[in-house]
């Protein structure tokens, strides 16, 4: 061999190396990937493009103040389309192919649960915006919706002082989200000292549209010389012709007054508001609340969807926070490694957009206001009643016989999701 | 100096008659500014204050502010109310009724109200009211004083029941009266006679206070009384109940028949198996989201004529897709249901996923013009407009679609073509051209269809899927190829499942009709009404 071919291939080797070593570092130095997973088409995609888009703005403004650790956050798109296993398999992918820090997503409990235990086995972090049921805890998720206890039930409380309801119609979409709040609810009824003739529990199928029936029974059921209300659980599609229905039919909220817990600015873009003002949603946010960051919020909203009556949302709260609060995590642990990440997570503490603090507390729950709204004429919500401060999340109901003795910490030593009170043993529901 | 003595009287005299007029403003003022401050509680005990006021300016107040239409200025601290024109909100001064100008939402303060407030103002307008001169208005002031007797609103009524001429106006009065007297501490004699009265009139708000009676009652005979003529009543709503079931059903049937009957063309005569049929319905339903969008923006007093403007846009644009869907794709599957059934479906994936990205995810708003709005009463039935149009127009689409089939040439070659193929090629009939015809037809009555289903469903790219099963079980249960018997089968089917609802549920009520056509179907495999002779094979 020549010296000069020698010192060729002795460049070429370097080169090389150097292109390889220069390549991983720009892959592990450079970028931290961040994992959107909502469903973009499908039935779903009504509620859950909004939450991609709000990520991207939220990953943008974060990349525009300097990225997180010196590095620049990547946003990681995948599209479950609607699709429950679909939702356990894009999580794989995220997890194992791209690597992500941490997920935020998913909207219905059902893809929650499918997700489940693939950030239990591959220890990812998924961030769930929405509220729900309750009845659960993992370490690998952080729950930044409200729980039962911070929407369902200081509405009830609201009807019942402030209206004075006596009779209550519990309608809801057939799935384990009503379900499970209708029975809290009734449960927290009765031991309020509402008779079982005093309630009125009704099923429909997703996507129901005909409410003809359903309307008229409510009319008769509200026709008992009693106040009667109505706490909605119906979710999704479901609620416009349901709306349009009540409109029509004129039940006013004078005389027999909807809450609903699943219909927030975005369902209500779809409807003429004008026949339903006064009936009432539990949020935990409202886009007319008054507060510096809120309109701040908005705005920087309105300007990236490029549309100035675009609206904002309570779960789109929740992913502002979840984000802020794992960007402060990351900086605590000062990596964005899963183990150091989760244990950072409780006790961080960030501004929510109602004016106070949100706190992540050892059930991995966050801290709560909750505002009672009534709709206006234009489609948006007057805030007629709020809690005085935040609201501790009871991730396991104490109005469930199942559940009441169950409490969820996840720091050091107890560590446990489902601790039983009663028996003094992590796991398993108790008697 | 006598002069000057008369002078003076007339000066006093002028102060006087000044500051007696200025006193009685400054009350109102007063009473009206109450209203804009402090909380909820504050805000009712203020609404009592003004309605106790008398004063024959306070209902129009109240009114504003029940409507959400009371606002404070925020330059001046000035009480308004508002109608909005355009942008801008066109004001008058509470007070003195004056003009007050104009202004944006943001430079005025709106009074809040919340539900318990406006029933609060809706009980005291009714008492302002009740010798309004309009016999609309007292009636509407009656049946609120129904819904929320209030005893002191006893002599009120009293009074009012004296001066009233108009005989209808009257008996509400009456039966105001009497659910008044129920809550209030009367006689023994005069509830039991108010008990009558509304036992007399025998609807659901009857029936609230009624119960409402039972309910409070000390007085054992009240009780009875009161236990018995609600019984009464319910037993007169009973009747009406089924009548309302029967009428709930011709509506539901009446959405089925419209969703169902393009796909009796072109699943029923056609033989094609269309899972983009629910689309069709969908394009429908945007094209009249466009017309309003385009209405709204440009010609905003056609608002009310938008659907019918949107009716033939519907049908061109729906018919168009489908010839466009026929000519592309479905030509080359004829015969081969299987792949047929699988093209169509993914095509009706893409429709989805192509109006999701041009209009997006979320839902659209399609209005209701004036005439589909409300309902009215028939006895005990509350009828609803939309609902009433929705019936009107799917039979008169039905109608119309056996004239085109029956009278036109064009109907002439679809039923040859479909009935023999080869002789009609044959007798020189164009069968391609036929073909994409009869199936833009049947694709253009889905829009026709979509254009009415705007009116009661979301208007969303998932509108569609919620009506292909339907439709399929509609068709297959009246018969395949059979128009009369889709009509008998989607009233059928929509008063079956109305009357289950009550007792079911939706969920058991939805099983149990699947499971009834399931078991039909076994049975007669041909559908209700079979189609007979050799055109059948």
């Amino acid at each position: 061999m020549k010296l000069g071919t020698m010192v060729r291939t002795g460049l070429v080797a370097a080169g090389l190396m150097a292109g390889i070593a220069g390549n991983a570092f720009a892959q592990a130095g450079d970028k931290i990937k961040v994992g959107i997973l909502h469903s973009l088409s499908g039935t779903m995609a009504i509620s859950e493009t909004t939450l991609k888009d709000v990520m991207l703005m939220l990953i943008e403004e974060q990349n525009k103040k300097g990225g997180l650790l010196g590095k620049k956050l990547e946003a990681v798109v995948v599209d479950p389309a609607s699709n429950w296993p679909l939702f356990a398999e894009k999580a794989r992918e995220l997890l194992q192919k791209d690597k992500v820090a941490a997920v935020f997503g998913c909207w219905t409990s059902v893809s929650r649960k499918s997700v489940l235990p693939v950030f239990e086995e591959l220890n990812g972090i998924l961030f769930y915006p929405v509220q729900y049921e309750g009845e659960e805890s993992s370490r690998n998720v952080f729950y930044t919706g409200a729980a039962p206890n911070q929407q369902a039930i200081p509405a009830v409380d609201y009807l019942m002082q402030n209206e004075k309801v006596q009779r209550w119609i519990l309608a809801g979409t057939d799935y384990v989200y009503p379900r499970t709040t209708n029975k809290i609810l009734e449960a927290y009824l009765k031991q309020k000292g509402v008779k079982q003739e005093d309630i009125m529990i009704n099923y429909t199928p997703f996507g129901h549209s005909d409410w003809q029936s359903i309307v008229a029974e409510i009319k008769k059921f509200g026709s008992a010389g009693k106040k009667t209300a109505v706490v909605s659980t119906i979710n999704g599609d479901a609620n416009v012709p349901f709306y349009k229905e009540l409109g029509n039919a004129g039940i006013k909220a004078k005389d027999i007054p909807v809450v609903a817990f699943s219909v927030g600015e975005e369902e209500l873009a779809g409807i003429d508001t004008k026949p339903l003002v006064g009936h009432l949603a539990a949020w935990n946010y409202f886009q007319s609340v008054k507060s510096p960051a809120n309109d701040a919020f908005i705005k920087t909203w309105q300007t990236f969807t490029k549309n100035p009556k675009r609206v904002t949302n309570d779960p789109m709260e929740a992913h502002v926070i979840g984000f802020n609060m794992w960007v402060e995590a990351v900086k605590k642990a000062g990596t964005t490694d899963s183990d150091a990440v989760i244990d950072a997570m409780i006790g961080i503490t960030v501004p929510n957009l109602t004016g106070g603090y949100s706190a992540m507390m050892p059930n991995h729950h966050i801290t709560k206001p909750v505002l009672i709204g009534e709709i206006q004429a234009n489609g948006q919500f007057d805030v007629v009643w709020q809690t005085a401060g935040t609201v501790v999340a009871e991730e396991w109901s104490p109005y469930l016989p199942d559940s009441k003795d169950l409490i969820a910490d996840w720091r050091k030593p107890m560590n446990c999701g489902n601790f039983n009170a009663a028996t003094g043993k992590c796991g398993g529901k108790g008697k | 100096m006598n002069l000057l003595r008369r002078l003076a009287v007339l000066l006093s005299a002028l102060t006087a008659l000044s500051i007696g007029t200025a006193t009685m403003a400054a009350d109102l003022t007063a009473l009206v500014a109450n209203l804009t401050v402090g909380g909820f509680g504050e805000r009712e005990a203020a609404i009592g204050a003004l309605a106790a006021s008398g004063d024959a300016r306070a209902a129009p107040i109240l009114e504003a502010l029940g409507a959400g239409r009371l606002y404070v200025r925020k330059a001046d601290k000035v009480v308004v109310i508002a109608k909005s024109e355009g942008n801008q909100l066109v004001l008058t001064d509470a007070v003195t009724g004056k003009a007050a100008g104009s202004a944006i939402e943001a430079e005025l303060d709106r009074v809040r109200v919340n539900n318990r407030l406006r029933g609060v103002i809706d009980a005291a307008v009714g008492s302002l009211t009740l010798m309004n001169p309009d016999p609309r208005v007292r009636r509407g002031a009656a049946e609120s004083l129904l819904k929320r007797p209030d005893p002191a609103a006893l002599a009120a009524l009293d009074a009012a029941l004296a001066a009233e001429k108009d005989v209808r106006v009257k008996a509400a009065f009456s039966q105001a009266r009497a659910a008044v007297v129920l809550a209030s501490d009367a006689s023994k004699a005069d509830k039991l006679a108010a008990l009558q009265v509304l036992r007399d009139r025998s609807d659901r708000d009857a029936l609230s206070a009624l119960q409402a009676a039972a309910n409070v009652a000390t007085d054992p005979e009240i009780k009875v009384a009161a236990a018995d003529a609600s019984a009464s009543v319910r037993q007169t709503l009973a009747v009406w109940e089924a009548a309302q079931n029967v009428w709930y059903g011709i509506s539901l049937g009446s959405v089925l028949l419209l969703a169902a009957i393009g796909l009796a063309i072109t699943f029923g005569t056609m033989g094609v198996i269309n899972m983009a049929h629910g689309e069709m319905v969908m394009l429908g339903a945007y094209t009249t989201f466009v017309v309003q969008d385009v209405i709204r923006t440009s010609a905003p007093h056609l608002f009310d004529a938008s659907l019918l403007i949107a009716l033939p846009l519907a049908f061109l644009v729906a018919g168009a897709v489908g010839i466009a869907i026929e000519r592309g794709v479905i030509r080359f599957l004829y015969g081969r249901p299987l792949e047929t059934l699988l093209a169509t479906w993914g095509l009706s994936l893409v429709l989805q996923q192509a109006v999701r990205s041009i209009f997006g995810p979320t839902n659209r708003e399609v209005g209701a013009p004036s005439w589909m709005s409300g309902a009215f009463q028939v006895g005990q039935i509350t009828v609803t407009y939309s609902r009433l149009w929705i019936v009107i127009f799917a039979l008169v689409v039905f109608a119309a679609l056996i004239l085109v089939l029956r009278k036109t040439p064009l109907g002439l070659y679809m039923r040859a073509v479909t009935q023999n193929r080869p002789m009609a090629s044959a007798m020189g009939i164009r069968t391609p051209r036929v073909d994409a015809l009869t199936f833009g037809l049947g694709s253009g009555i889905a829009g026709l269809a979509g254009v009415a289903l705007s009116q009661i469903d979301n208007v969303s790219p998932n509108l569609g899927q919620g009506y292909i099963i339907d439709s399929f079980m509609v068709v297959v249960f009246g018969g395949v190829g059979n128009l009369f018997g889709t009509l008998v089968g989607a009233l059928s089917l929509g008063i079956v499942n109305k009357f289950l609802e009550p007792y079911a549920g939706a969920v058991l009520g939805k099983i149990l009709v699947l499971v009834f056509i399931i078991l039909f179907i076994q049975r007669r495999p041909r559908g209700l009404f079979a189609l007979k002779g050799r055109a059948v094979e």
